[in-house]
């Protein structure tokens, strides 16, 4: 087992000598990349380092490499090798997915669906939309953080040209109706996209009964690296390129492949296939990881207890504020993270959170655990032991706890 | 350990200083908005001029609860005088420095105290009714 390599033990740095243990539970940033995954890579750094467009040997090596990784994420998700787009990350393909299908139907409307609890990569980008022209409908989401199909319905007009709804949510783990909406889609014969960043390689993906038309991934959430994501495109649908150049990735993602990048991500996503039964196992650790935390008083679970993502568990604590768990946690040797504001560059609380009802006090006091295959009973244990002393010191600090 | 925060920071944070209330204390500043994230609470004793005891609750990230406990400390002993002149500036520089991005929203220590001094100069002055009071504490936690 690769992930056995996850360092579980660091020299504690306050106390010279000694050793802190280490856990690692915010998975939903990032994973680490499986040792399988490096193996696989490595020779594209350097023996192999040809271009792919080259039609020399070395270039034709890489290019088969780089097709034989399409192959394999294309078939995470159920899809056509050629229905598959490198890109530089799950932003990326966000971006190109919205972007170039606006842009590629202009004239035939303006009006974008989406919803209020997208990733910033799907949410900036329509508001950038809005700013060239585009009208966006922002769709509400229940207290559990779910959409309304018949929202989605009822927003169409003659003037929709996408719709992009996330299949799950990073910050509360929400699952949702994907199915149904593209059903709705479908009937109405308009372009749907799903960031699926947070479901791909955790749950079975198959872009057909999810009736998606576009679907974006990241490799590094899936034990593969960083700066590389893909973006499914059905066949029939057109993008307008954001990247122009040397007509790479059949002319819509111009720009020589992070060939090295692309191979890991094939790695990565036969491994996360392989793998898919370990959800099971990290379900029963989330459910037990809950179950021990709302023992805690004035605790509550934010999103939805069972539409959610086999690895996450979200939070809040009353009359208190995430930054401070955070560090508290840390200083425990736990990594986590939260969705207050003093966390964010943008000094906002998470707008995930204040869409699911809670007030700016409430979404300043969330704590995310995301679970990954590293993670052990143990582990859980070790958060449900620490975490109700940092709770209660930090209460009896705040003012708001009476 | 933390980007941007320094070691000082951080250890005010893991053992913040004077945290608590002053049952009957002689004046109480609170600033700061929990919308924002960050609400302070500063209590004061004072005794010949000079603050006798400080004390602190706060919500807040941790440079909010940093700042709280270093304001305790240096404002604990000196006069009123001499209090009223520490700045949010000096409270920074004495926890090492803060992140940029905090310096406005979670350096509201010094305010706090401002706040609790006048809050006792206020509450001293006979001739002010409740209302003025009231008014004076809901200036003071609006202001961050």
């Amino acid at each position: 087992m690769a992930n056995d390599a996850i360092v579980k033990y660091i020299f504690n740095p306050d106390i010279p000598g000694t050793m802190t243990r280490q856990i690692y539970m915010d998975h939903s940033s990032t994973t680490p990349v499986d040792a399988a995954v490096t193996e696989a890579m490595l020779p594209y750094f350097s023996d192999r380092f040809g271009n792919p467009s080259s039609l020399y040997s070395i270039g034709r090596e890489a290019r088969r490499a780089m097709e034989d990784a399409r192959a394999k994420v294309a078939d995470l998700i159920c899809a056509k090798k050629e229905e598959i787009i490198f890109t530089g990350s799950g932003t990326e393909s966000d971006n190109l997915a919205i972007k170039g299908l606006a842009y590629r139907n202009r004239k035939k409307g303006d009006h974008i669906i989406t919803s209020s609890i997208e990733h910033h990569a799907v949410l900036y980008t329509c508001k950038y939309l809005e700013t060239q022209g585009f009208k966006v409908t922002y769709l509400p989401v229940s207290k559990e953080g779910l959409v309304n199909p018949d929202d989605v319905e009822t927003g169409i007009t003659s003037k929709t040209v996408l719709i992009t709804i996330m299949h799950a949510n990073h910050e509360i783990g929400t699952i949702q109706p994907v199915e149904e909406i593209g059903k709705i889609a479908k009937e109405k014969n308009i372009p749907f996209h799903t960031d699926a960043i947070q479901t791909a390689g955790k749950l079975p993906l198959n872009v057909d009964a999810l009736g998606v038309s576009l679907l974006s991934m990241s490799a590094h959430k899936m034990y593969g690296p960083k700066g590389v994501g893909a973006l499914y495109i059905r066949k029939g649908i057109g993008l307008e390129p954001l990247f122009h150049g040397g007509g790479h990735e059949r002319d819509i993602r111009s720009g020589t492949e992070n060939v090295p990048g692309i191979v890991g991500f094939g790695k990565a996503a036969q491994l996360a296939k392989e793998r898919l039964p370990e959800a099971a196992k990290i379900t029963k650790l989330r459910d037990s990881l809950i179950k021990g935390v709302l023992e805690i008083k004035d605790s509550y679970l934010n999103g939805h207890p069972e539409k959610r993502l086999p690895d996450n568990a979200n939070f809040r604590f009353s009359y208190i504020e995430g930054e401070s768990m955070i560090l508290n946690l840390d200083m425990k040797g736990v990594a986590a993270s939260t969705g207050s504001a003093c966390s964010s560059k943008s000094l906002e609380p998470s707008h995930v959170l204040l869409a699911t009802g809670l007030k700016h006090e409430e979404a300043h006091g969330s704590l995310r655990f995301t679970i990954g295959r590293g993670n052990t009973r143990d582990d859980v244990d070790y958060i449900i032991s620490v975490l109700p002393e940092i709770v209660n010191k930090l209460r009896m600090i705040s003012p708001l706890a009476g | 350990m933390t980007d941007g925060y320094s070691e000082k920071v951080m250890e005010h944070f893991a053992n913040p200083r004077n945290v608590g209330e002053i049952k009957d204390a002689d004046g109480i500043g609170k600033v700061g908005n929990p919308v924002c994230g960050d609400l302070m609470w500063i209590y004061i004793k004072v005794k010949d001029n000079r603050l006798e005891d400080v004390k602190f609750k706060t919500f807040g990230c941790g440079a909010a609860i940093a700042t709280s406990s270093m304001i305790t400390e240096m404002a604990k002993g000196k006069t009123l005088e001499e209090a009223l002149k520490i700045t949010r500036n000096d409270v920074a520089e004495a926890l090492e420095g803060l992140p940029p991005v905090k310096m406005h929203c979670s350096n509201l220590a010094a305010d706090g105290l401002h706040a609790a001094i006048k809050d006792y100069l206020e509450r001293k002055k006979p001739q002010i009714n409740t209302d003025e009071r009231r008014f004076v504490a809901m200036e003071n936690t609006t202001k961050h």
